[in-house]
């Protein structure tokens, strides 16, 4: 069972006060509630906290999205971790959050398979790399992974002229995945400069599951 | 969410106040210019300030308004003069003059501005004060205070600093107010708890302040929008930290069980995640820790004094017949400022 509030432009106690009733009223399941400010954030959490139920929050644009997980006494068993293994389906968000949420909270990769920026001059496209990778790290919103493989691979060397834009997304939380055969292929294996190996499983499981792709 | 609940009360009372922490960051790069006659100013975030005009008087002033945290306008009119008339009080001054503070809506009858305006000076003349005048502009939400003038001998100021180890902490209304004011838009609170609460934020402090005015008081403030604990915490300078027995907070006994219920409000958080640091908690009471961060709309004095004073001017404010209390100690330096039994 789940259930979606869209709390925003209210005051606390509102909030919290809603996503209560909305507890009661479901006996297990998810409570997502949409808030506008950080102090909803923490007095949600401070509810769910005081209830026991786990919770989670995270930014959505310039609200944020806080996850009640409800266990119910009898079903003790059920927690954060197996919830959606255990339920038959995975909850679906209603239309109008759905489209809010789709646009706001869906994954952004970037896979990039060359050094340069589209095709043509060699120098041009080194060039152009370097000023998109720099762009990407200059986002408000960066993406969460970025997946360099075959020439692009190059990218993620201390030969690289990005390695600083890079680190600094890396630090800011975006996952930087480098294709493991790719630098083998070229000797650069010892050269990684950001970032981790990955290997081919994984970077289909990345554009595979639901995520918006970027293919500069 | 009772839609006739919010064209009235939007964010009641105190709660509305912008935190502690966003306004000290603004404040602090204010440029100050000196003044030797200005005896109390934002430094100390005092209740009033008071400037010396002669070597024995001295003026206070202050100024307070809100938004409504109660229906009734007149109670509301009653209950905001009733909390802006408090910093004098907590400064161990005399009212004097008044000014009132307008905002309202055009749309809305003007009869209930009448009423609130009515409540407003009800109050001031109770505390032996004069109305002489205000502003008054149109606004989307009500808004309703004062500005106040008093006077005090420069020597006999109760600053909110001064406290002494072994000092005890007399409280002299209860706390949850904003809790049960909060349950009550929405239709939650029972009729005994709104009107206890309704009877503590219309009583004046300055019965409390004429009790005290008789002992030994070391240093004095009034609780309000910052929560018990933020204003205690103004008061502990240097090395003094403080004990709070928790069971020994006078309150509003259903507040309790609405913290339970969770009518906090953002304020509340907004004292807490300013504090929390300083503060140990060695009860494990949420409740109680929420009825410590609730802000308060005229709420009580907290004064420390003489030890030996302590049980006898206890007894005295009891006659004033709202829970009131000693609720802790002023003790040296530990490492946390404020530690809750």
């Amino acid at each position: 069972m789940e259930k979606q509030i869209d709390a925003r432009g209210l005051q606390c106690p509102f909030p919290v006060i809603e996503a209560k009733k909305a507890l009661k009223e479901i006996d297990t399941g998810i409570i997502r509630i949409l808030v506008d400010n950080e102090i909803a954030v923490q007095n949600l959490t401070k509810m769910a906290m005081q209830k026991q139920f786990e919770v989670s929050s995270e930014k959505v644009g310039d609200d944020f999205l806080v996850s009640i997980f409800a266990v119910s006494t009898v079903q003790e068993s059920l927690t954060y971790d197996n919830f959606f293994e255990k339920s038959q389906q995975i909850p679906k968000l209603s239309k109008g959050l759905e489209e809010l949420f789709e646009t706001k909270t869906k994954k952004t990769i970037i896979v990039i398979s060359s050094d340069q920026f589209g095709n043509g001059d060699e120098k041009l496209g080194k060039i152009l790399m370097k000023g998109f990778l720099y762009a990407v790290s200059k986002q408000e919103k960066l993406p969460e992974v970025i997946i360099f493989y075959h020439q692009g691979a190059k990218l993620t060397t201390n030969d690289s002229d990005s390695i600083q834009d890079l680190k600094e997304m890396e630090a800011e939380g975006v996952e930087i995945l480098t294709c493991g055969t790719c630098l083998d292929y070229y000797g650069l294996t010892e050269k990684l400069a950001v970032g981790s190996i990955t290997n081919m499983y994984d970077i289909v499981e990345h554009l595979m599951s639901d995520v918006k792709i970027i293919r500069p | 969410m009772d839609a006739k609940n919010t064209i009235f009360c939007k964010s009641g009372g105190c709660s509305a106040k912008i935190g502690p922490e966003v306004l000290h960051k603004v404040l602090e790069n204010l440029p100050r210019k000196k003044d030797e006659h200005l005896l109390v100013g934002f430094d100390h975030s005092d209740d009033a300030a008071v400037y010396q005009l002669t070597n024995e008087l001295a003026i206070v002033q202050t100024l307070d308004f809100f938004p409504p945290m109660v229906e009734d306008p007149y109670l509301f009119g009653q209950i905001a003069a009733a909390n802006a008339l408090s910093d004098i009080y907590a400064m161990g001054g005399e009212v004097k003059t008044a000014l009132n503070i307008v905002c309202y809506p055009e749309k809305m009858d003007i009869n209930e501005l009448g009423r609130i305006l009515e409540g407003g000076n009800d109050k001031v003349t109770e505390a032996g004060g004069i109305l002489v005048g205000g502003h008054s502009i149109h606004d989307q939400d009500i808004k309703y205070g004062l500005s106040v003038t008093g006077t005090i001998h420069p020597e006999h100021i109760l600053k909110n600093t001064g406290c002494q180890i072994g000092d005890k902490l007399i409280l002299t209304k209860p706390l949850g107010v904003g809790i049960v004011t909060t349950a009550s838009r929405f239709g939650e609170a029972s009729k005994e708890a709104l009107d206890m609460a309704i009877l503590s934020m219309t009583t004046l402090n300055k019965y409390a302040a004429e009790v005290i005015k008789k002992y030994r008081v070391t240093s004095c403030t009034d609780i309000t929008g910052f929560g018990f604990l933020s204003h205690l915490m103004e008061m502990l300078e240097d090395d003094r930290t403080a004990v709070i027995e928790s069971d020994q907070i006078p309150y509003i006994k259903e507040s309790y069980d609405y913290a339970l219920e969770f009518f906090l409000t953002g304020a509340a958080q907004r004292n807490r995640n300013y504090l929390e640091h300083k503060i140990l908690f060695e009860c494990t009471d949420f409740a109680m820790e929420e009825l410590l961060f609730d802000p308060q709309t005229s709420g009580g004095l907290l004064f420390s004094i003489k030890s030996e004073d302590a049980i006898l001017a206890l007894n005295d404010l009891k006659k004033l017949n709202l829970p009131c209390n000693i609720v802790g100690e002023i003790t040296g330096a530990t490492d946390v400022k404020i530690r809750v039994h």
